[in-house]
């Protein structure tokens, strides 16, 4: 298969474009498509200051060196999440995410919040001392999505992250199999910031399929974290993803569609009414929106825990703030 | 013979198919894999040489995206 611009040996084949290109084009080509999404859907401008939640991950170290490419503002923020297991996880993302800042862009900004020196406890620990011993995956998204925010909105930025095609299309699934019309009037590419303490968030890489993703990060030579998280075996995420992948191969373009029509529908209405009904509370202590008056569900984890007493937290959450005031911002290095 | 691996599993497969019959052939799902060879990617219409070692890379990986 030949290069659709030069005409020299393919590197990656694209089914549902029909287009083939070899490395060199191909690292031209996408950054070109994912500039063409974030104009379409008004998500940013160079004008603005953008924080890209990195895991070192394929997709988010992909995205950041993208979006710098590209000449946007972007700094990094990664969260220590201390996810051992046996296989230093979290030691590896963040060192993955510090050899890729010192390959690609050594002048760049890495933001770093440690969730064990912030709050007390590594997620794995606060997952086991949750009295209903919750999940280790929705106790870190819950805390991912408080701490990207609370950093987000008190540096002034747009948030960042991630997610491609594959990811958003495995969850409008989900949520239509169960017509959870809430999650799905608030499943965009762009999410306004409806509140001063809700930082505007954005997925770039919303219509990009993964394989792109892991397609560009081989042909530039990033080196990403490999291994799934040990926690996300068995996930229903990818069981969906699999699924989706099987309709892809019969159907090439499917899930770019799936997903596509969906956002149409969505700009025309479709979920209106769900979305409307939301209303918004400030946390009583930590004063980020909720969508119940009280306490917010990050506020209540951390209090529920068997340790840190609530004390601790209070002097946790406290710690953080001037953490973050005297500028997050602390650079990592090696 | 040809060498295809893919995470901690490994095949032999006779040369002269092509990628995308040796995936076939093995029920591993074109989607989610890339094929490399010597760290370079090469697309599934790729006839296979006696003596290639193709590894496949999974397409999906880890990733801390919440949102």
């Amino acid at each position: 298969m030949k290069c659709k611009t030069c005409g020299k040996t393919a590197a990656v084949n694209m089914r549902h474009h029909k287009l083939a290109l070899c490395g060199e084009h191909y690292l031209e080509w996408l950054p070109s498509q994912v500039q063409r999404f974030i104009e379409k859907q008004k998500l940013f401008t160079h004008e603005d200051r953008l924080l890209v939640a990195v895991s070192g991950g394929k997709d988010s170290l992909s995205l950041w060196d993208m979006l710098l490419r590209l000449g946007y503002k972007a700094a990094g923020f990664y969260i220590g999440l201390g996810i051992d297991e046996g296989i230093a996880y979290s030691e590896e993302s963040h060192q993955k995410t510090v050899q890729f800042i010192e390959k690609f862009h050594p002048d760049v900004q890495l933001h770093v919040v440690d969730v064990e020196q912030t709050y007390g406890m590594t997620i794995p620990e606060l997952s086991r001392a949750r009295r209903r011993h919750d999940k280790p995956c929705s106790v870190c998204g819950l805390n991912k999505r408080h701490i990207m925010n609370r950093v987000a909105v008190e540096g002034g930025y747009i948030l960042v992250t991630g997610h491609n095609l594959d990811d958003e299309a495995a969850v409008l699934m989900q949520n239509t199999l169960r017509w959870q019309t809430g999650y799905l009037a608030r499943q965009a590419p762009l999410l306004e910031s409806t509140h001063p303490n809700f930082a505007r968030k954005v997925k770039p890489l919303a219509r990009i399929y993964e394989r792109e993703m892991a397609a560009y990060a081989l042909v530039r030579g990033i080196d990403y974290i490999y291994e799934e998280c040990p926690f996300s075996t068995g996930a229903t995420t990818l069981f969906y993803k699999t699924l989706l992948n099987q309709l892809e191969g019969q159907s090439p373009g499917a899930k770019l569609s799936f997903y596509l029509e969906f956002l149409r529908a969505r700009k025309e209405g479709l979920f209106k009414a769900a979305q409307d009904s939301v209303q918004l509370h400030e946390c009583n202590y930590c004063g980020q929106p909720t969508s119940a008056p009280g306490l917010c569900s990050f506020c209540r984890m951390w209090e529920r825990g068997d340790k840190p007493s609530p004390s601790i937290v209070l002097d946790a959450a406290l710690q953080f703030a001037s953490f973050e005031s005297a500028g997050v911002t602390e650079e990592v290095t090696t | 013979m040809v060498k295809l691996t893919f995470r901690s599993n490994e095949w032999e497969v006779k040369p002269g198919m092509t990628v995308e019959s040796a995936l076939k052939k093995l029920d591993i799902d074109p989607e989610a894999v890339l094929p490399t060879i010597k760290d370079t990617l090469i697309t599934t219409d790729y006839i296979l040489k006696e003596g290639d070692v193709v590894k496949l890379v999974a397409v999906v990986s880890g990733g801390v995206n919440e949102m």
